[in-house]
């Protein structure tokens, strides 16, 4: 009986993955994409999640965008201007935008958008970077006037944001906005069953003209071994990845193709300077110089990367080399730790959340390996993703094991932690005049050149300083069938480019 | 009859003390709903832009009366509204439910079809080789994790063979049976095998009592064949402690299977629990932690009537 129940078990199970198998492989025209982590809601001002973000920028467009190399390219906007005291931004608008309900996009539109954000009510984040906005003017339906309070060089680039997308004013008035989602991207969400499944399709009056697929089907494949395995049998042609072990086994497959694209995102090992004894500098130098980046990025993350200074835009960042102690010096580590009168070393407790990043565990525990050759004794503290959010908000730990988000634009990026007025002060605990001074004047320079210069000062003074010990930037993974062409890897990691991608 | 009415009055205090662990539970973990969705970026966020937000997750009243809203919207059998599915908390349950009842009732039809067959033949070979092999076979089942099974299924199909189920997406039995099957049968291998370790070894140390038992002499010394010795007179006894077992084997499995769900990307009630604690989605965390409770005490009820059924001698009624 055994023996003839396993043979029907084994017939039947193999006839039915057959069969699902073939059906699986209906419509060509649609991209199927997988992800391990869905987004967590469809309001484009709210939500802030990097997994939330790859979905609705799909659907939402912003005034500008950014191209794969960080430049200011149009979106809703077709061109923009800064007044010559740098305290009004024009856009004009293009006059073939239109939202997926078929209503044109028009200033209306835009200014509503904008105040919906700037309106303390919504709970919009992105607020914090539109703070210099006095008023918006719609002098006519293609032309929205932004009147800045100060200079304001960054807040261009802040518009590239997805969490500034522009949305129907009629949605904004009906509270519809988190709903609906109606956008004037390039795909239209048909149906969402979150944490399952969501089908797009394609938009046809999108502005950017034809996509190149007729809709994305995205399945959320919790495990990315199994979203490797759909994708070894054909199942899914498309996938977003994060683990470094997982994407590095994509280049094995003959049929998949691994895209790779240095990150804004840096991994750091984040001190408390107002604990003792990393209040002082010496110490905190000496972990900076104890640390082996290298190792670091080798050990936890396969090599998968590069050592990074506190900035990470490529136009900005400095050569690391150039940076203090970016070269491990243990002698001169023990030396600074004598000098500060712990020669002895000390203990302290490092926080990092589990899986997020996937490297996490490990960072942590080669730090502790790292520092141990200094007597810096490491207790890791591994903690549930938002448990992590809660401790680190309230800057309790002595040491925390964070990947922290990039932006293109330096004072976006670090206004929050190393202005004297940062959102984020009660965080990186650590004030300083000098950097204070730096972010201060790259906000309110317009010149490119200069502000280079001004934020490689701030690089090396922040290197130098050691709040934190930034230690490498990796890469956004995607993985996808040789036949899926024109997609473009942002390092911002942004999926917007699906909107030209094709199946041939 | 009065032994199930007496068992169903004690299922409201039972759920309401449940309702409050879980409530005070989920609350007492750092991080709110807010964090869940912004992240770090909720730093950025002004005291009344907080306010609103506490407002619009229905955090923002004290603990008691954000339990007494819960608590009256159950008498009209409203369970609140989830924030991540923007839908009520009950028929976002009820449409993740029938995956976890159909993979809680395959697995264990695979189970007992496997677990009870081979408990007895091992327990009628008591000690010999093939005893050996099949409590050897039953440790190793039950002593390996059921992600290292479903990982190593799906990797030995994708890679060996180029097949895989289809996977995300859940087709229901009646939209599409083969379909549906095609999808479900490894993730219930997977839970199965596991489980019919447990049953083997179970139903094997359950027959060797009973077959050493009084009555089981009588009836062979009657002239019964073994077959209807160790069927008929001996199996139905050694059932009573497999039923236990497997009653709260499939209270559990109607919790879902988060580990079985995630691998093969099912979306079923554990996982849906699974995230709704990660996004701090109380309403449906308490909805769920509830209507898995329910569940249990039913299946559990079911279980203790069972015994009766299967052996006259226990009874449910007390004196």
């Amino acid at each position: 009986m055994t023996s003839k129940f396993r043979y029907f078990l084994g017939a039947t199970t193999a006839v039915m993955i057959g069969l699902s198998a073939v059906a699986g492989h209906a419509d060509a025209a649609n991209l199927r994409m997988a992800w391990a982590q869905d987004a967590t809601g469809l309001d484009p001002h709210k939500q802030t999640a990097f997994s939330s973000l790859r979905l609705l920028e799909l659907i939402y467009e912003p005034l500008v965008r950014l191209d794969a190399d960080l430049k200011i390219i149009p979106g809703i906007a077709t061109s923009w201007e800064f007044a010559a005291d740098g305290k009004q931004l024009t856009f004009k608008l293009d006059p073939k935008a239109k939202f997926q309900n078929g209503a044109a996009v028009t200033s209306a539109d835009v200014k509503a958008s904008f105040e919906r954000i700037l309106d303390e009510k919504t709970g919009a984040a992105n607020r914090a970077n539109y703070l210099s906005i006095e008023t918006i003017e719609a002098p006519d339906a293609g032309t929205v006037v932004f009147k800045l309070k100060q200079p304001d060089a960054p807040i261009l680039t802040a518009m590239t944001d997805t969490n500034s997308s522009i949305v129907p004013a009629s949605e904004i008035a009906a509270g519809t906005i988190g709903t609906k989602a109606i956008g004037s991207g390039p795909f239209k969400l048909e149906k969402w069953d979150p944490n399952s499944k969501a089908a797009l399709v394609a938009n046809k009056d999108w502005a950017g003209g034809a996509t190149g697929v007729d809709g994305i089907e995205i399945s959320v494949l919790p495990d990315e071994t199994a979203i490797l395995a759909a994708m070894r049998t054909g199942q899914v042609d498309f996938a977003l990845l994060n683990d470094p072990l997982i994407a590095t086994l994509v280049p094995n497959e003959p049929k998949l193709q691994l895209n790779r694209a240095p990150l804004l995102a840096y991994h750091v090992l984040q001190l408390n300077p107002a604990r003792k004894p990393m209040n002082e500098l010496a110490v905190r130098q000496a972990i900076s110089c104890a640390v082996d980046r290298k190792a670091v990025l080798d050990t936890a993350s396969l090599g998968e990367g590069q050592v990074t200074g506190p900035i990470t835009a490529p136009f900005f960042a400095s050569d690391p080399n150039s940076l203090f102690c970016y070269k491990q010096d243990i002698d001169k580590a023990k030396k600074l730790m004598a000098d500060a009168g712990f020669a002895d070393g000390f203990s302290a407790t490092v926080i990092a959340a589990t899986g997020e990043p996937p490297t996490a565990a490990a960072e942590a525990q080669v730090l502790q390996s790292q520092l141990a050759e200094i007597g810096v004794k490491l207790d890791i503290k591994m903690m549930e993703l938002n448990v992590y959010v809660d401790t680190w908000l309230k800057g309790d730990f002595d040491m925390a094991v964070a990947l922290n988000g990039g932006r293109p634009d330096p004072y976006t990026m670090y206004n929050r932690y190393w202005t004297k007025n940062g959102n984020l002060q009660k965080v990186s605990n650590f004030a300083d005049d000098t950097l204070d001074k730096l972010l201060q004047d790259g906000r309110a320079e317009t010149d490119p050149e200069k502000r280079k210069a001004i934020f490689a000062e701030f690089d090396k003074q922040l290197a130098e300083k050691a709040p934190w010990i930034w230690l490498y930037t990796g890469y956004g993974y995607t993985a996808q069938q040789k036949n899926v062409q024109g997609f473009v890897p942002m390092p911002t990691g942004s999926l917007v480019s699906l909107g030209k991608v094709t199946i041939q | 009859m009065s032994y199930v009415i007496r068992r169903l009055r004690a299922f409201p205090l039972v759920l309401i003390g449940v309702s409050i662990i879980v409530f005070i539970a989920i609350r007492l973990v750092p991080g709110d709903s807010i964090t869940a969705m912004l992240g770090t970026e909720a730093g950025l966020l002004t005291p009344q832009q907080r306010d609103s937000l506490a407002v619009y997750f229905g955090i923002d009243q004290p603990w008691p009366v954000q339990y007494w809203r819960w608590f009256t919207g159950l008498f009209s059998g409203d369970l609140g509204i989830s924030v991540t599915y923007g839908k009520p908390v009950l028929s976002v349950i009820l449409e993740r439910f029938p995956l976890t009842l159909e993979l809680a009732l395959l697995a264990m039809l695979i189970a007992l079809s496997i677990g009870v067959p081979a408990g007895v033949f091992a327990a009628t070979r008591n000690e010999r080789p093939a005893d050996l092999g099949v409590r050897i076979a039953a440790m190793i089942g039950q002593s390996t994790p059921s992600f290292v099974v479903g990982l190593v299924i799906i990797y030995i199909l994708s890679a060996g063979f180029g097949v895989l189920p289809t996977m995300g997406a859940f087709t229901p039995f009646w939209q599409d049976p083969l379909q549906n099957l095609g999808q479900m049968i490894l993730p219930a291998i997977t839970l199965g095998c596991a489980f019919a370790s447990s049953v083997t070894r179970v139903t094997r140390s359950a027959m060797l009592d009973v077959l050493s038992d009084d009555y089981v002499r009588t009836a062979r010394s009657k002239g019964a064949s073994e077959r209807s010795v160790i069927w008929r007179h001996a199996l139905p006894n050694a059932l009573v402690p497999v039923v236990t077992l497997s009653g709260i084997e499939f209270g559990y499995l109607l919790g879902g299977a988060v580990i079985v769900e995630q691998i093969y990307a099912l979306p079923g009630l554990g996982r849906m629990v699974l995230e709704a604690i990660l996004q701090r989605d109380y309403a449906l965390v308490q909805g769920a932690v509830l209507f898995i409770a329910l569940n249990f005490m039913i299946v559990n009820l079911l279980v203790d009537l069972a015994y009766a059924a299967l052996d006259p001698r226990i009874r449910l009624e007390g004196r």
